[in-house]
């Protein structure tokens, strides 16, 4: 169900600017949308993260993926059972470049009886690597549209995603890995049916929109061309301040950017904000030094107690009176 | 708000970065480019296609002409309005556009394209 609601959902994010983007409508989706969107991006980000910068952590839960660092004959792995803030800082150095909790993915499977096999399942990683650092590529590439100059590791990193020279415009490897990559990680989930069972629309729409946005890119560089100079004195508008529409931009510029604005401001509310999300995750932030320093729930208040010696201080008497024993007479 | 410093510079690192595109632009935005057409361009009107179609892909057309003239030995392109030209970088599309670096590497310089026609092209010189 999930997955028709969310393909029709970003289909119907195709073809409104397909309709919309005539006219005064050009106005609306290549300087209104954009820029409402970027607003809710960042306002939205800065947001959530100050909710989850404010929620306190009861426990300190880190995940132990090692041995602790306990006594001095037994080896610690200061990495994924860190006890310092260094090793924190590398563990999540590592959570945060290389995916290292999608490294240890594991795949349990019934095979011959009634015997669990457990065995090392890295295609989810390895999608999700090449899927991450394609999209960053692409990002850091769109900088020649962003700034004018054009900072210098744009060509460079350019010149060595187009090294294969195929065609004219010469073709990008980051855009296929984005791709594919994306298609792969939308067919594992509804081709495995544990992973159908538990994906959601939400799961599924920013597949779709990323897909179509990585499509409507594809298309328009290599095959429904538009004149990228104009596309450029766009942009440049928008970023410093002076918006203008130059004429004769193709429709499938203002389709490309609908469903960039849509998924930036998407962003805040969604399973996308795992990119500032990572950095709140008690188990990944957190030293395991729990047997060393006390970790003291900040929400703790001062319970009121009422000890025994307070308890025998106020019953002596009645105590005495039916014959139980107390400690002072 | 708990880890306030470290926080807020991971806010500040984001935000920096997600709108150094704006920041940047409200400081400096060079205008669009201007690609002059050489006195000769300006008298033929019409390029070997519509200008449109040469303004979004003339790059492609460049690539077809190349493999069409140094892989298949054929030498003329037969445009839509009939015209026939002969398939050359250098004798046909330079002979007008004979002012590179104020037509060519006007856009060229502007969107970051290093076309690598000039590899093993020779850009006409050009009178200053």
């Amino acid at each position: 169900m999930g997955v028709w609601v969310s393909f029709f959902a970003v289909i119907a994010l195709v073809v409104i600017p397909l309709v919309g983007a005539q006219g005064a409508g050009q106005y609306l989706f290549g300087i209104v949308i954009p820029y409402l969107a970027v607003l809710t991006f960042v306002i939205g980000f800065i947001y959530r993260v100050v909710q989850w910068a404010k929620t306190p952590v009861p426990f300190k839960i880190p995940t132990t993926g090692g041995q602790m660092k306990s006594f001095s004959w037994i080896e610690p792995n200061p990495i994924d059972n860190p006890s310092s803030t260094g090793g924190v800082i590398v563990r999540m150095a590592l959570e945060v470049f290389a995916f290292r909790s999608l490294f240890r993915n594991t795949r349990i499977e019934l095979r011959d009886g009634p015997k669990l096999d457990y065995g090392s399942n890295k295609w989810l990683w390895v999608a999700a690597l090449a899927f991450h650092y394609a999209f960053l590529v692409v990002f850091i590439r769109h900088f020649r549209l962003f700034m004018e100059p054009v900072p210098f590791f744009v060509g460079a990193l350019e010149s060595v995603d187009g090294f294969v020279e195929v065609g004219l415009p010469r073709l990008m490897i980051s855009g296929v890995v984005l791709l594919l990559a994306a298609l792969y990680l939308f067919l594992r989930r509804v081709a495995v049916p544990q992973l159908r069972y538990i994906s959601l629309a939400a799961d599924y729409f920013p597949l779709f929109l990323i897909i179509g946005l990585a499509t409507s890119g594809i298309l328009m560089r290599y095959f429904i061309r538009v004149d990228i100079t104009s596309v450029k004195e766009l942009v440049i508008g928008l970023v410093s301040f002076h918006p203008t529409i130059p004429k004769g931009i193709g429709v499938i510029f203002y389709i490309h950017l609908f469903l960039l604005s849509i998924l930036i401001a998407y962003f805040p509310f969604s399973k996308l904000m795992h990119a500032g999300g990572v950095f709140f995750s008690p188990t990944r932030n957190m030293p395991n030094d729990n047997r060393a320093r006390r970790h003291i729930n900040p929400w703790n208040y001062p319970v009121k107690v009422h000890t025994y010696a307070e308890y025998e201080d106020e019953f002596r008497e009645k105590m005495i009176e039916v014959g139980l024993s107390v400690e002072k007479e | 708000m708990y880890n306030k410093g470290l926080v807020i510079t991971g806010i500040v690192i984001f935000v920096v970065f997600f709108t150094s595109p704006f920041l940047i632009g409200l400081v400096k935005s060079g205008p669009p480019p201007e690609p002059e057409l050489t006195p000769k361009a300006k008298l033929a009107k019409q390029c070997v296609e519509a200008k449109e179609y040469m303004v979004e892909s003339h790059m492609q057309m460049l690539n077809d002409w190349r493999n069409q003239a140094v892989r298949e030995g054929k030498r003329i392109y037969v445009a839509t309005d009939g015209k026939e030209y002969t398939v050359s970088l250098q004798n046909t599309c330079m002979d007008c556009h004979s002012n590179k670096s104020k037509f060519c590497d006007q856009c060229h310089n502007y969107a970051e394209v290093n076309p690598y026609c000039w590899e093993c092209h020779i850009a006409p010189k050009e009178k200053l």
